[in-house]
């Protein structure tokens, strides 16, 4: 009967292969509807991710703001850019391909040789304390200014968008 | 048998990594100067899952990112590249602060950068739909005039 560490890591790579495979999903996948899926299959790796972190809180946010939010506002774009009476063009198709596969590369060779000549100083996982108390109160205290700040930001962002997406013919 | 797997994929990581390096020698020795610095040894227990592992993840969903952001001609597409380069940084910002500083300190900024996506996504959708009914197409290389 294998430990408790076993279990850990075995979640650890079912949650790493959920969140790296559907990628290559969204990257060839020709139907955006399927796309949209297979992001959701990637974010929810990233949930399981922040859970073997100890991350919980990190862990429901991402299922409720990226799953719950994020992605319907994705399928509703996919909707609303779906007319059955106009023509679409097609856009399923693939852009500069070469200069992606370049700078992909590029980007994976040199990151993956930081991550594997870097020694990095740490002294294994430390103990979390519980997440949710010890994120209020920082965010209270030393995070603040930045979190007044974010809460402008996605109030001027989400009215903009209103203003934004308006049809312009209704304009007066 | 899913250790052996484990290890095998960890193997097969640093062998990707390892002989990338030795057909491109130059590189190698021009990025290896960041590494220099750093002097103590990472104390992670054999088989164990460590910082590497995370860096590992979120730079293979950050070049599958680029690679859809530069390759796909669907807009919306290319918004789901955004959102995968937003998740692997914020997997990065937990990752270390777990193995390296104050484990809650890297949350925080998460916890930032999730609603910054929020808004990034509503605003970008919006735009999106404001091309489409411009032009009649979500395709990114339509949108190249200012003026309707």
């Amino acid at each position: 009967m294998p430990g408790s560490e076993f279990y850990g890591n075995l979640m650890f790579w079912i949650f790493a292969i959920m969140a790296v495979a559907p990628g290559l999903g969204i990257l060839l996948c020709k139907d955006i509807v399927r796309q949209a899926f297979w992001l959701l299959l990637s974010l929810a790796g990233f949930a399981g991710l922040y859970f073997t972190l100890e991350a919980d809180f990190l862990g429901f946010t991402q299922v409720v703001v990226y799953i719950g939010g994020i992605l319907i506002l994705f399928l509703f774009g996919v909707m609303l850019t779906h007319r059955m009476d106009i023509p679409l063009k097609d856009v399923k198709g693939f852009n500069l391909v070469l200069p992606g596969i370049i700078a992909a590369g590029a980007f994976l060779a040199s990151i993956f040789h930081l991550i594997y000549h870097t020694q990095f100083k740490t002294d294994g996982a430390q103990e979390t304390p519980t997440t949710i108390k010890e994120i209020g109160e920082m965010v209270m205290s030393e995070y603040l200014l930045p979190f007044e700040v974010v809460s402008v930001v996605l109030l001027v962002a989400l009215v903009g968008a209103t203003y934004i997406a308006r049809r312009g013919d209704e304009e007066a | 048998m899913i250790s052996t797997l484990a290890s095998s994929l960890n193997n097969g990581m640093n062998f990707l990594a390892s002989s990338f390096f030795t057909s491109f020698p130059s590189l190698a020795n021009f990025l290896a100067q960041e590494g220099t610095e750093k002097v103590q040894e990472a104390t992670e227990q054999a088989g164990g899952i460590g910082l590497k592992h995370y860096l590992v993840v979120s730079g293979l969903v950050f070049t599958l990112g680029i690679m859809v952001i530069v390759m796909r001609r669907n807009a919306i597409a290319v918004l789901m590249g955004i959102e995968l380069l937003l998740n692997s940084a914020s997997l990065n910002f937990v990752a270390y602060s777990k193995f390296l500083a104050n484990p809650i300190e890297g949350q925080v900024i998460t916890v930032f950068l999730i609603v910054l996506a929020a808004a990034e996504a509503a605003l970008a959708l919006a735009i999106i739909l404001n091309i489409f009914n411009n032009t009649n197409s979500i395709e990114v290389a339509e949108a190249d005039s200012l003026k309707g």
